[in-house]
Parts: C-alpha cells; sequence; structure tokens
C-alpha cells in the first residue's frame, strides 16, 4: 500500500476547521483581551502573536526576552509589531546567549515578571540547557513553593524546513524528563492562540515547542471561544479500528494519513496530545481499550523518548486490550540529517500509513 | 561619594617584571607575555597589588584610603567583631559535625568572615542577595539563623528560609548559575522603578556572592554582558579565596579579576577581603551607586580560604603550608580584636561575652542538628510543581499507599 503512494503531502482540511471547541475545563486563560469576538482564518504564527499580544495587554508583568525579536519581530516574525506596541522595556534585544536569556528570566520571575524567552531554533536551547534543568526546573520545589518561577521558554522545533545542521531538531525529551519543567506542543493555529496565553497565564515554567514548517498553515480562530485546559490531549478524529497519537508538526501528517486510510476503509482515531508534560493519557487508553492497536507518531528520534514513554504505559495500561503491539513511527535514532535527507528522515504520510497496515495486519 | 577613577587605569604591576622581547622574535609574539611571566606577576599581587583598598591593615592599624573612608563608632566595630567570631564559631562546628558524621558535607568559610560580613552589613534590608554556597557569614547578616543552614548538609531539605522575605536567595551549588539569576532580578529592580537618583527611600539594590573559579564560566561572564548592557544595579561580588578546589588563580585568569570589569564596561575594584572596614565601605559605596542607576560594579574581595574547599578534599595534596602560615598573619578576626585593643574600644570583659555567646550558640547548633527529623516520604512529591500534576499525584498516592502497607504488616521500612 505504501508503496503505490506519492511522497507528497496530501492536500486536506486542516485539522481543527470542523471541530467545536471543548468548554473550559479550568483553562488559566479564560478569553482573549482585546480581540474578543472576532472570527478569523489565520496562521499559527498569526495565532502566536495574536495570543501573545493579548497576553501582554491583559497582565503588565509579561516580558518578551530573546534575540531579534523586537525590531526584526523574530527571525520567524512571531513577535511582529510588539516591541513598536509595548516598548522596549517589555519586548527586549537580548545580547546572543542563552543561558544569559534563560538565567536572566529566572531573576526576572523572581522579582514578580512572567518573561516569556524565544530560542531561535532549537538545536540553540542547549547552551541555556543548565539555567532550564538546574535553576528552572527547581526552585519551586528547593524553596517549597515560595518562589515562583512562571517562565515561558519558546521554542521552534522540528525539521522540514531545508536547514543546516542545528535548526532542524526535537529536543522535547530532554525536557519532560526533567521534574519540575512542563512541556507543550501546539499543532494548529487554535491551540497556538489559547495555549500561548495559557502557558504565560501558568505559575509553573513551561517549554513551549512550535512546529516551525507549520507556521504558515491556516485555520479558522474565533477568538471569542473558550479554551479547554492546557495539559489535556485531544482526540481529533474518532475511530474505531487503530488509535494514532501524535503531536507537534505531526499532527498535520497523521491528520491526512488518517483521511487516505479511510478512502482504504479504516477507521483510525486520531489524539493530539498537546501537553507532553505531563501526559494526559486516559484517552489514549481509552481509545487503545477499544481500538486495540496503538501507533504513535514523533519527529524526535524514537529512542528515550516521549513516543517510548507512551508505548510503554499504554502496554501497562492496556495490556489485555492490546491485538498488537504498540507500533512507533519516529525519526531515526541519528543526528539530525543534511536538508537533502530530510524527507527519508521525518515520518511522513507512506511510514504513517504503513505502520497502520502493519498494526491492523497482526 | 565620586566615582574613583583608578578603575580604569591600566594593569600597573607587572610590565617592568618582564623581560624585553627578544630580538629576533616577532613584536607581535614578543609582546605577549609567557605563561611564566603572567604567573609570575599574579602571584606579585598576591600582597593585593597597589590598588588593593585597605583601611586596617593586618597589624590592626587603622589607614585611610582617598576614596573610600569609613565612619564608624566603637560600637559599630565591635558589633562587627561579634558577627565575625559568631560565624566562625558556627562554621567550626559545622565542621566538627561532618566529622562526627552528623552532617553529609560541610562548605568551611574560614579566612572568609570579613568579607562576607563586610558585605551583609553594607546590604540595607530591601536589597536582595544572591549567595552561591558558602556564605554563611552573608546569611547570618540576613537575619537567617545558622540552624537553618543544616538541613542543606545533613540532607533534610534544600534550605528552608523565605528567600523574598529574608531578601536572600537559596543556596546556588552549580558554579555561577546565580550570577545570573541575580542580574535578570536587578533588572526587575529597575523596571520597577526602584533605581533613581540616589534620594528615594524605597531604591534597592542586588548583590550576587561567586569565587574565583566562577569567573571561568560563561554563566558569570554573560552576567557581566547583560548587566552592562541592561544598566541593571547589581554588584557582583567575588570573593577570591585564591583557590578552586585545587585549581590556583593562574588556572582561571591571566589578568587580575577585578580588571576583568574593564572590557565589560563597568568598574572594577578590588578591596581586602581580610579586612572587614575596607570591605563594608566599597560594598557600601557600590550598593549605592547600584540604586542611584551607576550599576554594575565588580567587587574583588581579595582573601583566602583558610581550610579545605569542602570537608571531602584535603588541601595538603595542592597547596603548601607556608601559604597557609602566610595568610595566618592576615586573620580578618585578629586584626580587628588588635584594632579595639589598642584603641581601648573593647575591654576583656566584652571579649569573654562574646566567646561566651558564641560557645552557646556552638551548643545549640550541635542539638538542632542531632535532633533534626528526616522529612516524611510525601517531602519527595511535595511542591514539584505550582499547578500540580496529575501523573505525579498517582505516583505519590501509590508510593504511599504501598507505604502504608509495611505499617499495617507491623515491618520497618
Amino acid at each position: 500500500m505504501a508503496e503505490t503512494r506519492s511522497r507528497t503531502t496530501a492536500q486536506g482540511p486542516d485539522a481543527n476547521t470542523s471541530r467545536p471547541a471543548r468548554p473550559d475545563a479550568g483553562g488559566a486563560a479564560a478569553t482573549a483581551g482585546g480581540s474578543a469576538g472576532a472570527t478569523q482564518k489565520i496562521t499559527i504564527a498569526k495565532a502566536l502573536n495574536l495570543g501573545l499580544r493579548a497576553a501582554m495587554e491583559r497582565d503588565p508583568k509579561v516580558l518578551l526576552l530573546g534575540e531579534d525579536i523586537g525590531k526584526l519581530g523574530g527571525v520567524f516574525r512571531i513577535t511582529d509589531g510588539l516591541q513598536k506596541d509595548f516598548g522596549e522595556q517589555r519586548v527586549m534585544d537580548t545580547p546572543l546567549a542563552e543561558s544569559g536569556i534563560i538565567g536572566t528570566a529566572i531573576g526576572l520571575a523572581i522579582r514578580g515578571y512572567r518573561p516569556v524567552c524565544e530560542i531561535q531554533f532549537d538545536g540553540f536551547i542547549f547552551p541555556g540547557f543548565d539555567q532550564i534543568v538546574s535553576q528552572l526546573a527547581k526552585l519551586h520545589f528547593r524553596t517549597q513553593g515560595r518562589v515562583k518561577v512562571p517562565v515561558v521558554i519558546r521554542v521552534p522545533f522540528g525539521g522540514g524546513i531545508g536547514a543546516v545542521e542545528h535548526h532542524s531538531e526535537s529536543p522535547e525529551s530532554y525536557f519532560a524528563h526533567t521534574a519540575g519543567l512542563k512541556v507543550v506542543a501546539c499543532g494548529n493555529p487554535v491551540d497556538a492562540y489559547w495555549m500561548i496565553q495559557q502557558a504565560i497565564a501558568s505559575d509553573d515554567p513551561i517549554l513551549f515547542f512550535e512546529p516551525k514548517r507549520r507556521y504558515q498553515e491556516k485555520a479558522e480562530l474565533d477568538t471569542s471561544a473558550t479554551p479547554g485546559p492546557l495539559h489535556a490531549s485531544r482526540v481529533l478524529q474518532e475511530g474505531s479500528d487503530a488509535t494514532v497519537v501524535c503531536y507537534g508538526p505531526m499532527v498535520r501528517t497523521c491528520t491526512d494519513a488518517v483521511r487516505v486510510a479511510a478512502e482504504d476503509g479504516h477507521r483510525l482515531e486520531l489524539i493530539d496530545l498537546r501537553s507532553l508534560s505531563p501526559l494526559d493519557l486516559a484517552p489514549v487508553f481509552e481509545s487503545v481499550r477499544r481500538t486495540g492497536r496503538l501507533i504513535v507518531v514523533s519527529e524526535a528520534p524514537g529512542e528515550s523518548s516521549i513516543a517510548a514513554e507512551i508505548a510503554s504505559q499504554v502496554q501497562q495500561e492496556c495490556f489485555y486490550s492490546l491485538e498488537a503491539p504498540v507500533l512507533r513511527v519516529t525519526g531515526f535514532d541519528t543526528p539530525y540529517p543534511p536538508a537533502k535527507l530530510e524527507e527519508e528522515f521525518l515520518p511522513d504520510l507512506d511510514r504513517v500509513l504503513d505502520a497502520v497496515e502493519r498494526s491492523l495486519r497482526w | 561619594m565620586s566615582s574613583p577613577e583608578y578603575w580604569t587605569k591600566p594593569w600597573p604591576s607587572s610590565s617592568a617584571d618582564i623581560p624585553p622581547p627578544s630580538e629576533s622574535a616577532p613584536a607581535a609574539v614578543a609582546a605577549r607575555p609567557t605563561a611564566e611571566q603572567v604567573i609570575a606577576g599574579l602571584r606579585a599581587t598576591s600582597e593585593g597589588g597597589p590598588d588593593l583598598v585597605q583601611l586596617l591593615t593586618p597589624e590592626g592599624e587603622r589607614v585611610t584610603h582617598p576614596h573610600f573612608d569609613l565612619d564608624i563608632p566603637p560600637e559599630g566595630l565591635r558589633d562587627l567583631y561579634r558577627d565575625m567570631v559568631l560565624v566562625r564559631r558556627a562554621d567550626r562546628e559545622c565542621n566538627a559535625l561532618q566529622r562526627q558524621g552528623q552532617l553529609g558535607i560541610w562548605v568551611p568559610l574560614l579566612g572568609q568572615e570579613a568579607a562576607q560580613i563586610g558585605a551583609g552589613r553594607a546590604m540595607r534590608p530591601a536589597d536582595m542577595a544572591f549567595p552561591s554556597y558558602r556564605e554563611h557569614g552573608v546569611a547570618w547578616c540576613r537575619g537567617i539563623d545558622p540552624t537553618e543552614l543544616l538541613g542543606i548538609f545533613r540532607g533534610t531539605d534544600h534550605g528552608t528560609w523565605d528567600p523574598l522575605e529574608k531578601r536572600f536567595h537559596p543556596y546556588t551549588i552549580v558554579i555561577g548559575n546565580q550570577v545570573l539569576n541575580a542580574t535578570g532580578y536587578a533588572m526587575g529592580q529597575r523596571l520597577d522603578g526602584k533605581v533613581g537618583d540616589g534620594q528615594q527611600d524605597d531604591a534597592e539594590a542586588t548583590i550576587v556572592f561567586f569565587g574565583d573559579g566562577a569567573t571561568s564560566q560563561g554563566d558569570v561572564n554573560e552576567a557581566f554582558v547583560w548587566g552592562a548592557v541592561y544598566d541593571a544595579p547589581v554588584v557582583f561580588f567575588c570573593q577570591n579565596n585564591q583557590w578552586a578546589i585545587s585549581e590556583p588563580m593562574e588556572r582561571q585568569s591571566r589578568i587580575p579579576l577585578y580588571q576583568r570589569a574593564n572590557g565589560f564596561g563597568f568598574p572594577g575594584i578590588r578591596v581586602d577581603g581580610n579586612d572587614v572596614l575596607a570591605t563594608l565601605a566599597v560594598t557600601r559605596w557600590a550598593l549605592e551607586e547600584c540604586r542611584s542607576g551607576n550599576g554594575p560594579i565588580l567587587i574583588e574581595a581579595f582573601t583566602y580560604r583558610m581550610d579545605a574547599h569542602t570537608t571531602s578534599d584535603d588541601p595538603t595534596r595542592y597547596r603548601l603550608s607556608d601559604e597557609l602560615e602566610a595568610w595566618k598573619l592576615k586573620d580578618p578576626i585578629e586584626r580587628v580584636r588588635v584594632h579595639l585593643v589598642r584603641s581601648q574600644f573593647a575591654d576583656a570583659e566584652f571579649f569573654a561575652q562574646v566567646d561566651a555567646e558564641s560557645d552557646a550558640l556552638a551548643e545549640r547548633l550541635r542539638a538542632y542538628c542531632v535532633d533534626m527529623p528526616t522529612p516524611p516520604p510525601e517531602r519527595i512529591f511535595s511542591q514539584v510543581y505550582a499547578e500540580g500534576s496529575p501523573p505525579l499525584d498517582r505516583q505519590r498516592d501509590e508510593f504511599l499507599t504501598y507505604l502504608s502497607d509495611f505499617d499495617h504488616s507491623g515491618g520497618a521500612h
């Protein structure tokens, strides 16, 4: 089946256009300041920009820090126009050092601010790794809650943009492995808009992963809707034959795969994790108990990854319901390859469908 | 006080000592001193060098300084002496408690009492301090009882004080991390309008403590960049105790540390870190500069670690005893005692009273330490997140249920 398919990504409806927003179940940011009531078709990039703007309008303690985020608007223009409207004190073009950005953001948070750091590319977060895992993650625990560090670190992540080395990595598992951090990934404009606001409103430090190759994908956004909770996975498509779990850039890939599989008569259930730490796996367990099959899809190398964690937990919780082993479709356990080979490295429609076929044939 | 000008001078000590380059060598190469020459130059500054700010000599003689002086009454001198004696006694008691197995490790401050008490007493209540892990004397000045330090080293907690109430951040063990955190905090003070014309009653500054070894860390250098770029009201207080565990100063720098500030665009000052008066005067001035909007400032407190880095290392393996003996002659407490006696600012009764007080402190510390309870297992899961985590809550509940099964069966765990 897979051999017969085109390697180009199938065109289909965006993942979120046809489903209603869930009612609020405790989400921290209930309304969008300043732009309520407007429905518009926008990109993930623009949704993030509007979300940041809404958070800054709502709370004067929200600050943005990062390289080139002011006049330039960030290398992906996510912060476009924000310095012009909020000033250089709230949108800070920083010196070029990631540990400096994160380390000073921690100090600002201790002082009562809510800093939002931008890391230009995934592979550049490692100079700041020490501050993230040694200080940011542990201060609340170390001080038994006396010191809160509500820092958000935005990381454009994943491949598929033909970039040079260090610009296409998926480091989310490092942070999900660190207690004290929360890790989320948006996969569509609606989530981008709401989740960034909820992350900023949270008192916990949050790594916010943005699917950079999906920045320009569009969907209808209703800024007057009420968002669901931040740390909840979401069933995007109901089905009964097998369950597919994904997040971030793979949401679009898997949405396409579910649609194509349906043409072959396979009804797949699709779940967007959204929150990578904590994981909300109850809907996954419930789904696997019905379908008996699970395929986990992620761009990150699979070994010791979030995909591995999900596979492990599902076999632990759903052992007697499984009709086939949990399959993982991931990046390979290699450094990210040169751009001309990334199409081979990244899970695509065909690899997802191949895994579905293998699971169904078991 | 106006800003001293001499910190912009080039390093004065070494050029005359360095031999002229060989005529056959290319000029660019010859102009660069050899490693041996640099080390010789650094050692030439082991007395602190000509720029060292000092107000009380090792012999207990009061001297003046053109830019920094201190008008301090006899009572103030006695208080500083008392502070230093008590923190030294607490330090020695904790060292002994480690040797007796009551503490897992201890980080001695012996020899650095003047640097820490001078800096700590220069702070105002609203100022914020970020320590590394040796700042027991600064903690004392912030009103943190020495018993509150014990849990860190006995393994019962990571610090029990409220950092925002005491204005004293938790101890930071990763070298240099706290210097960036402090700089960010100081940026927040500026954003809050707490830095002004020097006349404000609510003006604030931040002071951050680190050692000579930390100056090699990227975080410290990044903090210098951030502090300068954002005019952060932060005093970078480097206690140069000459040794980073077993690595001497010449493994960290080719120039005296205080001169590094020039390269980042703010003042650097070297103070006699064994002179509590000079440290107090210089730090008080630096904090005021920061509150007035003229920060940041680097202070290098030139001092000496008289004991091991921690109770886990053995200084006899890496340094000579004559070095230690030389520094004993510069003891920070002894010179104040001599000064108090010579000036007739204190009598035998005063010294006996301080000694009795330090005995009582040591006794209280010991009793507190051996009676400290081990926290309940819930502590493992407590306050990991501000807003909780359902999977972690489940893990905690399962573990506590597991433990309770042992209780029901009457077994110990």
